[in-house]
């Protein structure tokens, strides 16, 4: 497309020529220009051939990406008609629940998927596809953009100045008044271009960044939260310890370990300051914790790299991990996440005959409940075999099993030998319970007393994307600002003989570019603008 | 202690009034007949009087501050009161932008159904759980309160707007609409009047039903229209439920809270009845002549400068600093919690709000529509999403 004024050549779709500033559309010779985009030739607006130019128009209209928004945020709402599966009892199974729960809406809500809704793949890709959106979208219309405004030429063809909205038209300025003008303008911080006596004064064109700052931030954000699927950058791990316990820190190759001393839960109600929530208290009516807290100290085995040797442990750091204050070491967090209160250690017992109503102690044995032995030997000749041992013992179709591996519910199958006897008597113990294997057992074991113990859940995290996460949504937010709070305006002087026009062209805000341009010219006889679109001498009251 | 919490109660009692008076002086400036518009006295009497409340209302929130030791933004009362703080707040900085009056005239109302609302929750101190024990909560809290209230200025000046340029000649959908928004305004009314005055009579009826195998008490405190299914009544000398509840309302207290709602929008529907009755055509219709001397442009231009400071903010409270505080608190920054997806999901919509205003040219009355709807978003955010759809963040 060649320019009619001064035979620049300018991209097929350019409405206003990249030099000159004469319209090209020469059709409508009294309409208001077009300055979206400064009339630069937008590549979806221009190119409609291809395969890829007919996906490229797609995803850059800005109907397509409200749309999308949309789409988002109608399934959005849908996950959160039922809880998300995360949120269900971790015990029940799904697919019964739901429908036990929320009936036969519960059933279909489980098997179109919407229980694990936000992880499904068609809500990943409506997130993706606005990615996409946005990305192509900054491209198509801010690469054109910049570059009509980083090659303004002041001097504009008098067709251009004539069809913006805003013009003054004042018929004698003398040099000086002009001057004074250009000097207040400068004062109010426009940058001052000339050309040939032509002038353009522009300020905040930054702003007009700021739409594609906050959709690069976005993008930033996304690439970010997609990170976590690249090994190495994320974490997520899980340790149970005992209390008194030392154990390996997961994830850190077995060069870090972590002891816990002791894990501190609290209450409210039991310190005199807690006082002024007592009425609250009583209205819940059941324990308000105060805090979890677990003491570990954290070791480095200086020894790894030697094969084959014992751990060396070098201590590293001692504190107390509580919720909302991690411990961080060798690039994990860990967390305060879990508790299991007074998991039984250790349980002790005593061998008696079943017919001494003293129950005096022939042998007394103690079990550790983490590692039992399987022989106890006593110097009267008595033997006792630990034959089965239930950590979490459970009764299931009459058969016992343990339903997991921690000692929260013990049961014991004894084989008690008298000295000199092949043939051991047999016993069976749980709490609450004691069962003779036989009528005819002449000895019975009775639990005499146990220690208890508390068990800490600590998460160990690792999110190195969280930088990135972090860095998208700070650069999304100085793009809102930069392009929200700052008018981009322009005011193209142009003398004519003894005339005097100027233009005026904002992005947003017209009513402060006419009251600015007001304060600009009081005092000089230069005319008002007139609103070339409504026709009207704009005066905003002073 | 005692007489700390006693005063900050007092201070928040006060500054309810004096809204009350702002409110009137408020309207006084529109009656105003005289043509030239001027910062006259009643002007700076009803801008005065909306700083002297806000101010007593801050003195509330820092004698609770002082008294319970954290944030006074951790419980369901304590969280309304202040954003309707914040609202006031959110007007007052509007005022001095624009020195609109009429926007004082329906924002200060809605702050005070905000804080008459906030007042039927237990208003006791309540102790902090661990995970709420971080700094992060309140910046988060406060700044989304904040945020949303700046949101609800833009809703009032969508609402104004509606009002003075929706043809009231004759019945469309468009007024059918915009009598729906007054009669949820009415049925909040509702609300606070039927608690109120069923809270002076010390109305009070237990009823027994089973939850997951276990008997539990519930206590009523409106007569129950909707009882707990098979639930049995143990108070003598009260009305028996009517129906059940139904299944669907489910969570704590269930019965009770779907009690209080049906209540509530029966009330507000004998309300706006009435009100039509007495004023013989549409709320609307009757409002509309209020906002004669107002320019619609400049309602318009209220309406988006409040989301365009609204959006970022929100955006910086609602998600930035919820995302830190989650991190700290549940060591991942998303959960998905429904109260976090409908903060995600007002935060989409306004982000379409944006973009059909400033890429498609949706200015004046469509713009109004949205402004509605994003507000609407957010009370469903505050008030079904914690009654209904509960999840970590739950307070009631
Ligand atoms: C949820 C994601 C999005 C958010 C939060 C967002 C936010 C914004 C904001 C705040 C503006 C600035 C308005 C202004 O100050 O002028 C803007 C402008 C814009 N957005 Fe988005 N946006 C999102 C997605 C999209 C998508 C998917 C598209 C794709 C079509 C898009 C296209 C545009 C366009 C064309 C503009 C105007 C740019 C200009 O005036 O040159 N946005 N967006």
């Amino acid at each position: 497309m060649k320019c009619g004024h001064c035979g620049t050549e300018n991209q097929t779709g350019t409405a206003i020529c990249n030099n000159c500033g004469q319209p090209l559309d020469n059709k409508n010779e009294t309409k208001l220009l077009n300055m979206r985009y400064d009339g630069a030739a937008i590549r979806s607006k221009t190119r409609n051939k291809s395969f890829v130019d007919k996906v490229w128009n797609f995803f850059s209209s800005v109907k397509i990406g409200v749309t999308l928004i949309a789409i988002a945020l109608i399934a959005s709402a849908l996950g959160t008609v039922y809880p998300q599966q995360m949120y269900i009892p971790p015990t029940v199974n799904p697919s019964e629940y739901y429908e036990q729960e929320y009936g036969i809406t519960g059933l279909i809500y489980y098997q179109l998927g919407f229980h694990e809704l936000y992880s499904s793949w068609w809500y990943m890709l409506i997130i993706a596809l606005i990615g996409i959106s946005i990305f192509i979208v900054s491209i198509d219309r801010g690469v054109p953009l910049y570059k009509a405004l980083k090659n303004q030429n002041p001097k504009r063809h008098p067709s251009f100045i004539k069809r913006q909205k805003l013009l003054s038209h004042t018929v004698h300025v003398t040099q000086e008044e002009k001057e004074q003008f250009i000097e207040r303008l400068k004062k109010k911080r426009y940058k001052i271009y000339e050309k040939d006596g032509h002038i353009l004064a522009e300020k905040g064109r930054f702003s007009r960044w700021g739409p594609y700052v906050n959709h690069f931030g976005l993008i930033v954000f996304l690439i970010g939260t997609l990170l976590r699927f690249v090994p190495g950058m994320y974490v997520d791990e899980f340790l149970w310890i005992r209390e008194g316990d030392t154990a390996v820190i997961p994830a850190t190759n077995q060069e870090y370990y972590i002891e816990n001393h002791d894990f501190i839960m609290d209450i409210y109600g039991q310190d005199e300051e807690d006082e002024k929530f007592a009425d609250a208290l009583e209205q819940t009516g059941s324990l308000v914790p105060k805090n979890f807290q677990t003491d570990v100290t954290i070791y480095k085995d200086d020894a790894k790299d030697v094969v084959g040797a014992q751990p060396e442990l070098q201590e590293v750091q001692s504190g107390s991990i509580r919720v909302n204050q991690p411990i961080k070491v060798a690039g994990l967090t860990l967390y305060q996440d879990s508790y299991q209160q007074n998991e039984f250690q250790s349980m002790s017992f005593k061998l008696h005959e079943v017919e001494d109503s003293d129950e005096v102690a022939i042998a007394e044995l103690t079990v550790d409940l983490t590692d039992p032995n399987k022989e106890y030997q006593f110097d009267n000749g008595y033997t006792i075999m630990l034959n089965e041992y239930f950590p979490d013992y459970t009764m299931e179709n009459g058969v016992p099993r343990s339903q997991t591996n921690f000692p929260r519910n013990p049961g014991f199958v004894f084989f008690v030998y008298p000295p000199g006897e092949t043939d051991p008597e047999v016993s069976f113990l749980a709490i609450g319970q004691n069962i003779p294997g036989d009528e005819t057992n002449n000895y019975k074991l009775s639990l005499t007393g146990f220690d208890v113990r508390d068990v800490s859940g600590l998460s160990v995290k690792k999110d190195l994307t969280l930088p990135i996460v972090a860095i998208g949504a700070i650069i999304f937010l100085i793009g809102v600002v930069q392009g929200m709070y700052w008018p981009h305006r322009r005011m193209w002087i142009h003398p004519q003989e003894n005339e005097l026009l100027i233009a005026c062209h904002t992005n947003k805000n017209w009513y402060g570019l006419t009251k600015e341009f007001e304060k600009l010219t009081d005092g000089t006889p230069i005319a008002n603008v007139v609103d070339q679109e409504t026709d009207t001498e704009m005066e905003p009251d002073k | 202690m005692e007489q700390l919490i006693s005063i900050s109660g007092g201070l928040l009692y006060a500054s309810f009034v004096i809204y009350l008076i702002a409110t009137v002086l408020f309207a006084a400036t529109i009656r105003d007949k005289r043509k030239e518009k001027k910062f006259s006295l009643i002007n700076k009497l009803a801008i005065g009087t909306t700083i002297l409340g806000f101010l007593t209302q801050l003195g509330y929130f820092i004698t609770r501050w002082m008294a319970s030791g954290h944030a006074p933004v951790s419980n369901m009362f304590e969280f309304v009161t202040f954003f309707g703080m914040m609202i006031v707040l959110a007007f007052i900085i509007i005022y001095f932008i624009y020195r609109l009056d009429i926007l004082g005239v329906f924002t200060l109302p809605v702050a005070l159904l905000i804080i008459g609302y906030a007042a039927m929750y237990p208003r006791d101190i309540t102790p902090l759980v661990p995970s709420l024990k971080s700094h992060w909560l309140w910046i988060h809290v406060t700044t989304v309160a904040l945020a949303e209230a700046i949101l609800a200025v833009s809703f009032v000046a969508g609402v104004l707007y509606l009002i003075k340029n929706i043809n009231q000649s004759k019945s469309t959908a468009r007024t059918k609409w915009l009598e729906i928004i007054m009669y949820s305004l009415f049925a909040t009314l509702a609300f606070v009047i039927i608690t109120t005055a069923f809270n002076i009579a010390d109305y009070e009826a237990t009823f027994e039903y089973e939850v997951d195998n276990n008997q539990v008490e519930i206590e009523y405190h409106l007569p129950a229209i909707f009882g707990p299914k098979d639930g049995e009544l143990l108070t003598e000398d009260r009305m028996d439920a009517w129906l059940p509840t139904p299944e669907w309302m489910r969570g704590a207290e269930a019965p009770r809270k779907w009690n209080t709602l049906v209540w509530s929008l029966a009330g507000g529907l004998v309300l706006y009845l009435l009100t039509r009755l007495i004023l013989r055509k549409r709320i609307g219709a009757a409002l509309q002549p209020t906002l004669k001397k107002v320019n619609l442009q400049l309602l318009d231009e209220v309406c988006y400068r409040a989301v365009a400071i609204g959006f970022p903010l929100f955006t910086l409270g609602g998600l930035i600093f919820a995302a830190i505080w989650a991190q700290e608190a549940w060591n991942r920054y998303w959960g998905w919690d429904p109260k976090e997806v409908w903060a995600l999901i007002t935060w989409f919509f306004y982000a379409i709000f944006l973009h059909l205003r400033l890429s498609r040219g949706w200015h004046g009355e469509k713009s109004a529509w949205l402004a509605v709807v994003g507000f609407a978003i957010i009370m469903f955010n505050l008030i079904v999403v914690n009654l209904v759809l509960a999840g970590l963040h739950s307070y009631a």
